[in-house]
Formats: C-alpha cells, structure tokens, sequence
C-alpha cells in the first residue's frame, strides 16, 4: 500500500517530508518512469493542494512563481509574459498540451533533467529557488541547484516552494529549441540567452544557458564573458559560437550526436547574436 | 458507368461513428468474462544458448508456466518455412524472443510469476546488421546466412555496359521502421473442451490482419482439423502490415495457455513490449551500377538488393520478391539484371511493412536517378520523362504493359502542377547565391513509381481466394469475405462494391465481420490486393446474385430473364418497377437465403514462371508521382516539411475521399521513414522503444498536401479499380532526400535523412 498525503499548507506537509514521502506534482515524468521500472513508492506527497506552493505574482523586486504553477499557466501569464518572455516561450514548447495542463515548473525542476526545457530560461534569468523542509525555509541560486546529472541540493526532507526572478529582467531574452519534430519533442539542444542591451553593439549582464549538452543544464560564463567584453560583430558571434562547442560536454544518446549538439549548439548562438546586431534597439 | 449508384462516392463510412465517439471495441475493451491474462518471458541476449529455465521460485499455485517442451512437436509459427519458435528451444536468436509463456488469474500474478522465472543463458558473439552479416554468421560457419534469394533479368547487362556513354554505381540503405499502429497487439483465446473433457481447439478473437493466417498457424500448431479453430477479427486499430505475421504468434501463445489452464486467455501487449517484440520493416542496402547513353537514356542496369531478415525467415522471401520486382524503379530498360538476397541477424525477424520491400528499392533507383540526372546535367524531371514506362513497354520479368500505365501521365501532372523544372532550376541558384541571414533553404524533389497490386507472380492462382454474398432472410445482402477493416475502409468499399454490382442501395448492404467459421477464405488482408481482388470477387458473386433474382423475378412475371433489370435498388420492366424488397422477400420466403459465391480466376493468357521469374509478376500496376517540398534551416539542418504534391493512379477510385486519405497518410509515413523515424540499437536491443523516443511525425509535421487522383482503369479490378494501399509508401523518401539536396547541396543516399546525418554530409564535402 502507498500511503499518501494531500495537504493544504507546508505545516501541514512537514509530517510527510519528514518521512521523506516522495514529492509529487503533475506527475508527468514520475508516472513514466514508475510505469517503465514496474516500481511502486511507499509514500507519496501531493504538493498540488499546498497553498504555499501557488501562484505567479511580482512581488516588490521580483517575479514570484509558485513551484505547482503549470506550463499552461505559466504561458497564459501576463506577468510572465510582460518580465520572463524566455520562460513563456520555453513553456510552449514543453510536450503537448495535456502535458503543460499537468506539468509544473518545480516538478521540471526537481526532476533535475538535464533536457528540462524550462531550465535553461531559469538559469538565464538569474532565478532563485525557495527550498522549504520540515524546519526552515532557503533560498538557494538556481545556478548551484544542480550538483551533478539528476543530482540536487534538494534534501529528501524538503520541496521546491517558489521561484524568484529578480527584476527588472533583461531586456533582451531569447529561447531556441532544437528538437526532433515541431511538437512533443524532447530537445537535443536547448539554448537561453537574456543580457542588457546598452547600445547596439554592447551587451552587458549576459547569461547564456543551455540543456541537453551536459549533465546538468549550465551557464557558459566564459562565453558570457567574450560576449560582454567585445562589440557586438560577425567576428564575435562566430568566435562566441567557436567557444561554445569547446565549453560543452554533449554525448551520443538516442537523440542525438554529441558532434551534431556541440556545432548546433554555436551556430544557435552565433545566429541569435548575428540577429540582434541586425535588430538594433528601437 | 453510368449504373454506378454507390462506387465513385464519398459516402459515410459505417464504422466511423462508432470509431469516434469511442464505442467500437477494441480487443481490450472486450468483456473479459472470467479470462486469464497471459504474459510472456523474453530473452535480453540477441544470442545465446538458453542453459536452464528455472521455474521453482514461482509460489503462485494457479499459475501456469509453459516453456519450449510443452509446445508440442510443431514448436513453429507455420507462415513460409517452419523455422520461427513459438517458444525459444535451446537457443535464442534475437532479443525479445519468447522463451516462456506465464498465465494467471490477474495480470500482476502472471507478471510476478514472470518475474520470478530464471533463465540461464550463455551468450554468444551476434551478428547485429547487414554490414555484420555480409562478414559471415557463426551460426552458419562463418559462411553467409542467406534467408531468400530472387534473381531477375532480361537482355544482356554487359553488351548494355559496353554501349553505354557514362556508367554510375550507387549505395543505398535504409533502416528499421516501426508499424506504430494505435493499437498494440492483442488476442483473446478461449478453448473448446471436446465431449471427454480433453482440449478441442480455441476460438481465437484479436486484433489482426489476417484471419485465416491465423487459422493455418493454429491448424499446424495443434494438429488438429478446420473445424476446431476458429478465428475473429476484433475492432483493430491499425496494421500497415505489422499485423499480417505477428498475430499468429501471439494467437498460438495465447491459445497454449487456454490449452494448459482450461480457461480464456488474454494477452495484450504494451507499447514498449511490442515494439521490442514484433516485426518491423527490413532494413536494406541496395548497390546500383547503371549505364546511360548522355541524353540520359537507361542501357543498363545492375542492381543488387540485400535485406535484413532479423533472426528468422518469416515472411522474408516475398518482401524480397516483391523489392527485387520493383528494384527496377517506373523505367524501361532493355539489359537488366537484379540480384536480392536476405540475410539473417541477430534482431527480431523483420516482416510486413505497408509496401512490403518495394519502398526499400524504390528509394534506391531513385536515389540513382537523381545521380544520373546530376552527373548528366539534366533535371531529375527530365532522366524521368525520357525513361518512365509507356504502355508496351516490357518489364525485367518480360511482362508487357499491356493497359493502365500512367508512369508518364503522373509525372507530366505533377510537373505542371508544383512547377517542378523552374522550382527546381531557381533553388539551385538560390544555393550558389545564399546569404548567411539564416533563412531557411528551400529544395524540391520529385519521385515517380509503380506498385504492383494484389499477390506476386502465381500467388493468386495458388490462392483461389473465395468470396460470397448471401441474401439473408432479414432480405439485406451480406458480403461474406475474410478481408478485414483495421481503418483503411474496407467495409465501407465492400458494400459499395456489391451494392453496384447487385444493382441495390447501400443501405441494402450489410459485412459479415471476418471469422473463419462464416466466411470464406478471401486470402490476407495485404499485398494491396482487397479492392482489387476480393472486391472483383465480391463484385462478380454480387452480380450472380443479382442474375439469379433478376430470373427468379423474371419467372414470377412469366417473362424473359433479360427483360427484367435489377436497377437502384428496383426490379424494372417494361410494365413497371418492383422494389428490390419485394422480390427479395418472395424469394427468401419460398426458397431461403441465397448464396453467391467467386473464386479468383486468373486472367486468360497470364503466366509467370517461378523458377525463372519471367511472366507477369502482377495483373495490374498503380502509378504515383510525389513532389516534396522543403526549408532546411541552415544552422541546424532541421527539416521542414512545407508541402506534399502526389498523383497517384489507382485505377477507378472507390471512394475518392478514403482513397485520398490512403495517399496522404500512406506519404507521410514514407516522410516519416525519410527524415525522422530511427530505430536505433545497442547490443541488439532498439533503444527507442517507446513513442517518448521513437518518433513518428505528428499533425504540426504534417505539410499541406495536394492529393491528385488520375483515374486510369484497368480489366483486372471491380470497374477498373487497382490497388491503393502500399503505393503511397513508395515515393516520400527518395523525393524528400533530393528536395533536401536541392536545397543543401548535399546529397545523402542512407535513410532517415536526420539533422545528424545532414550535418554530416556537410562536414564531408567541406572537408574533401
């Protein structure tokens, strides 16, 4: 038997974390991997009914997303939309749409997949991750959330409560997905870029994320960083796209080829830079 | 025609509401009615000696366990050749094979039960693809494993060579494809307990193509009579082939069981367990050596086909046949000679495929022609045009075409109708002229084929397919054939048929569902040969069974025969008309139902010869010509589909809007083939084995699609009708792979032609 709980607030679900229950949303992935490995959990814990848990608000200096927000809620957002248009847009492409109508953010979190979809526009916004167990409350950077491939700071006692974009967001957010068909494909290569734009050709506060080309989504800081230290021009966009291919560590898997992700990889770059120095700012 | 009332007409499909509004039946929705659930054992090496199977740790006390030795003596799925296990004796050759049976009360008794089964096994080195096989099968001493062979000429290939102007050679491959249809397997058995209590047969109902397959496999299996097998076609949820050889598998497997426990049966697989488990298309590599005078006039052609068989021979001969009939491509070439052969490996036994090894060697001499047209500086329109069949000409069989050969006609119409040439010409130019602005590239490519409908060479004849209409006391007429409907519409087109040929409404029209206590046998549900075949069966007992009443009329009014006419559903003389009711009803009541029944009769003056393979390797050809339209996106080599043209001549269409979906779905299952569908393997074991990873395209893939039916018909088929059903698969593929070259520039002879494989191509030409 599976015992279950369905609280309504987090005082109510410390009893089920503290016996370690597994955690459990939309259930999208869990379902599919419990299906395939005939398993059967011992506990589970609903987190959909936790108050705590809910809604997209901003709040003072940032964007305030609930964990058990869905990827349909998160793009009908007009506060998504208006400050994280790179989260909406990587929204969209997660599954179909019965999967985005059960699927959460924090549930693509904790699932720490490094194809996640949503992850690279989380780490690329800068968020923060409100992590609650039995005791207390932290706030952890999403860049140190990810320790090592489906491995998490997260500790068995504890559940992911919100996510923290700070805000004002950059203005400029780009999202490319490369997958295998137009829908309901997991991606071969994710890629999220959000920086300033202080003129046409200077970019400042770039953070460059990608999925599905490490263990773990990642920022590739020194990219980042040939990228703010140099106006914007073909050069760059094809030395950017040169030093992306080396900073990543793709593998052969089902998908894909880790020589085909690491030249995709740059050529979204080199291409997401080549057109916005043909767009300059209005 | 103008007595046509029914065929020729979209009319409602009689299954289609039931389908959508999700009250058909299907195999799993049946009542179960205190079955039990089979589950099975399979093996995780692709070879390897099975040492031991130990069974002692199952506790369960209602739980059966079958292995090899309870088989039987004819421990065979009796399909070609008798070499396919029903349960894995000793050895098993590919991963997945069956090598125990487990039933149980409730399905997670079995699957516990099946869990606790230890086979022992000793590995061996496996032969895991062509490029393998071609080195030598240790199973067979090093030697080569051959399967099937078929050779295939005419003229003389060297003379051709020697008065040829430029000669190419070629390679081709194509790999693994997955049926995906919506249902998975599944079959319910249930025994017959003869008068002194002892097993006496099953009565089979599943999710299959092919009845009386079953019924034959059955009949061996138990060695027992006609009688005591009887097999039903449930609701079935899609085929495209994958349901012509496997269901005979899973029926004996499920019919063991209800042998050992007494009880019905049931067995469904899950995705994941059918993908691992049943046939797929055969992968293949296909060598091409062909000679052309500089106009691009074909001299000669030399092609060699190879097919993977998987582990056992199944259906592999006649795959091979019919690639090596089509390996020729649409075109007319004096000095042939064609070589096939199928070689065994260590992977689940390949099998039918919508297209049935015709799509494999299609792709391969169009692919060739596109090489000639390159080399020879011609549009791929043109290499077409000069050599597509005309009527007369003679096929490598030394088949003349005799009738009904549009090769010429689809090409010309889909030229004009895409305009193809100065497409083409501009998007070459636009790639010597590109700018790196990240606009996607736009290609087009175009590919004309032929596909021979109904069984090959005498399979028909050796046949004699039966079908029968009966008039019944309810006065509605009953179509009586083994030909089943798994979604491509073969009930509704049934009753079209029959309701034209006996001359009354459709609504008169009723189809037995396919059961081999009740219906003749009408041969498989395959080979594009229903409407053809069965349909000129059921027309020819449809209109003996409207002679016979039109006399039974005729006698009641004390005239001729011939003055009375069975027209839209009335009797009509000169004095009047009677409802067809009214005639039917006297009748039934004086005399009871009436039957009519057809057997195939082969076409006066046909002949073909197995041991030489010339003659006429099929009554009649459907013609087709697709024109593929694509954006590559530069950075990614991500493949767009932007449109799909296809004409297709099928003959008399039956009912233009099923025979269009035919088309669309059938080319978008090749596209799929073409650029997306990969079954990738590790150690013998597909790694995509669930549609999360095997991925089929889906409606945003989908790209507009013009559907041309040119309509000409042939002699052999009910009101000129030919088959429809595998033609569409034929030309996607080779279309797509040259719009994607006319676009990149890069031209890729191995299918599915993926991003990976683009990029790779890419690396090659700049590098060399």
């Amino acid at each position: 038997m599976t015992l279950s709980w369905s609280p309504k607030t987090l005082a109510e679900a410390r009893e089920a974390l503290i016996q370690g229950a597994t955690k459990v949303a939309g259930s999208t992935d869990l379902l599919v991997v419990d299906h395939a490995t005939g398993s059967v959990r011992d506990s589970v814990l609903n987190v959909l009914g936790i108050e705590e848990l809910q809604g997209i608000r901003v709040e003072a200096d940032q964007l305030s997303i609930g964990a058990s927000s869905t990827f349909t809620r998160i793009r009908e957002s007009a506060e998504v939309a208006k400050h994280a248009p790179l989260l909406k847009d990587a929204a969209r492409t997660i599954g179909a749409a019965q999967i985005q109508n059960r699927a959460t953010i924090g549930g693509n979190i904790a699932n720490a997949s490094p194809a996640g979809d949503s992850l690279p526009a989380l780490l690329a916004l800068g968020a923060l991750i409100v992590v609650s167990g039995p005791r207390e409350r932290r706030i952890v950077p999403y860049n140190a959330f990810h320790t090592a491939y489906r491995k998490t700071v997260l500790g068995p006692d504890e559940l992911i409560e919100r996510i923290l974009i700070p805000l004002p967001a950059p203005a400029v957010q780009v999202f490319r997905k490369v997958g295998t068909r137009e829908a309901q494909a997991i991606s071969k290569v994710v890629v999220a870029f959000a920086s300033d734009r202080l003129d046409h050709r200077i970019l400042a506060n770039v953070r460059l994320a990608m999925g599905s080309v490490a263990a773990v989504p990642v920022r590739l800081h020194e990219v980042e960083i040939l990228i703010e230290d140099n106006p914007l021009t073909p050069e760059l966009a094809a030395r950017a796209a040169a030093l992306v291919a080396k900073s990543i560590t793709p593998i052969d898997d089902v998908r894909s080829t880790a020589e085909y992700r690491r030249h995709v990889a740059g050529q979204v770059v080199r291409r997401l830079l080549l057109d916005l120095l043909a767009a300059p700012p209005a | 025609m103008d007595h046509l009332n029914a065929v020729g007409r979209s009319v409602l499909r009689p299954d289609g509401l039931a389908k959508v509004t999700g009250r058909a039946l299907y195999l799993d929705d049946l009542p179960e009615n205190g079955c039990w659930h089979g589950t099975t054992v399979r093996s995780p090496h692709p070879s390897a000696l099975i040492v031991s199977i130990d069974a002692s740790g199952v506790s369960d006390p209602d739980v059966k366990v079958l292995v090899a030795k309870d088989v039987g003596p004819r421990n065979s799925v009796h399909l070609i050749h008798d070499d396919w296990p029903v349960l894995a004796d000793g050895r098993v050759n590919h991963v997945g094979e069956p090598v125990a049976l487990v039933v149980a009360p409730a399905l997670a008794r079995a699957q516990a039960a099946a869990k606790a089964i230890k086979v022992a096994y000793e590995a061996q080195s496996p032969v895991l693809d062509l490029e393998a096989a071609l080195k030598g099968d240790p199973r067979t001493g090093g030697r080569l494993n051959v399967l099937a062979k078929c050779d295939v000429g005419r003229g003389d290939v060297e003379a051709g060579f020697a008065a040829a102007d430029v000669i190419l050679e070629g390679e081709y491959s194509t790999g693994h494809q997955e049926h995906v249809y919506i249902e998975p397997h599944g079959v319910i058995a249930s025994p017959t307990i003869g008068n002194d209590g002892t097993f006496a047969g099953v009565d089979v109902v599943g999710s299959l193509q092919c009845p009386y397959y079953v019924h034959k496999a059955l009949t061996y299996l138990f060695d027992l009579g006609d009688e005591a097998i009887r097999v039903r076609q449930s609701v079935t949820g899609g085929g495209f082939g994958g349901k012509e050889d496997y269901p005979d598998m899973i029926a004996a497997h499920a019919s063991l069981l209800a042998r050992a426990c007494g009880k019905p049966v049931k067995i469904v697989y899950e995705r994941q367990e059918d993908i691992i488990a049943t046939t797929k298309r055969h992968p293949s590599l296909v060598r091409h050596r062909t000679g052309v005078k500089r106009d691009g006039t074909l001299v000669a052609m030399d092609v060699e086909v190879l097919l993977d068989g998987g582990a056992y021979i199944t259906l592999s001969p006649v795959v091979l046949s019919r690639s090596v009939l089509h390996a020729a491509g649409a075109y007319s070439c004096p000095n042939v000679r064609i070589h096939g052969r199928v070689l065994a490996t260590n992977t689940p036994p390949n099998g039918a495929f919508r297209g049935f090894g015709a799509p494999q060697s299609l792709f391969a001499v169009e692919r060739q022609m596109d090489e000639v047209a390159r080399t020879l500086g011609l549009d791929p329109f043109e290499v077409r045009i000069r050599n597509a069949y005309r009527e007369g000409d003679v096929t490598p069989t030394g088949q003349v075409l005799k009738e009904s050969v549009s090769a010429v006609a689809v090409l010309e119409r889909a030229k004009t109708a895409t305009r193809f040439t100065e497409r083409f010409a501009e998007n070459e130019a636009a790639r010597g002229a590109r700018k790196d602005d990240g606009k996607p590239l736009r290609g087009i490519g175009l590919s004309v084929f032929w596909h021979g409908s109904g069984f090959t060479g005498n399979g028909e004849r050796r046949m004699m397919s039966k079908g029968a209409v009966r008039l019944r006391a309810d006065l509605k007429i009953e179509v009586l054939a083994s030909s089943t409907d798994f979604g491509q519409g073969t009930e509704g087109i049934f009753r079209q048929i029959v309701a034209d040929a006996c001359g009354v409404g459709l609504d008169d029209v009723v189809v037995h569902t396919p059961d081999t206590a009740a219906v003749p046998d009408s041969g498989p549900t395959v080979a594009s040969r229903t409407v053809m075949v069965v349909g000129g069966l059921l027309s020819r007992a449809g209109a003996k069974l409207a002679e016979m009443l039109r006399t039974f009329a005729a006698q009641q009014a004390g005239m001729a025969p011939a003055s009375v006419v069975l027209r839209n559903g009335f009797f009509e003389t000169e004095r009047g008309r009677t409802p067809f009711a009214d005639v039917a009803k006297r009748y039934v009541t004086l005399h009871g139902p009436l039957d009519a029944t057809a057997t195939f009769e082969p076409t006066p003056g046909s002949t073909f010869d197995e041991a030489t393979y010339q003659g006429d390797a099929y009554a009649a050809y459907g013609w087709g010509a697709d024109v593929v339209e694509v954006e590559v996106d530069p950075d990614t080599f991500v493949t767009k589909l932007t449109r799909l043209t296809t004409v297709s001549d099928v003959g008399h269409v039956v009912h233009p809007v099923m025979c269009a979906g035919q088309v669309e779905g059938g080319t978008l299952q090749a596209l799929g083939w073409g650029y997306l569908e990969e079954m990738k393997m590790k150690d013998g074991r597909f790694l995509n084995d669930r549609m999360q990873t095997y991925l089929i395209p889906t409606m945003a893939d989908t790209p507009d699609m013009e559907t041309i039916l040119l309509e000409n018909p042939t002699a052999h088929g009910p009101f000129g009708a030919k088959g429809v059903g595998e033609l569409p698969m034929d030309g996607g593929a080779p279309a797509l792979l040259q719009a994607i070259e006319n676009a990149t520039g890069y031209s890729l002879s191995r299918l599915p032609a993926t991003p990976e494989r683009i990029f790779e191509a890419s690396r090659r030409q700049k590098s060399s």
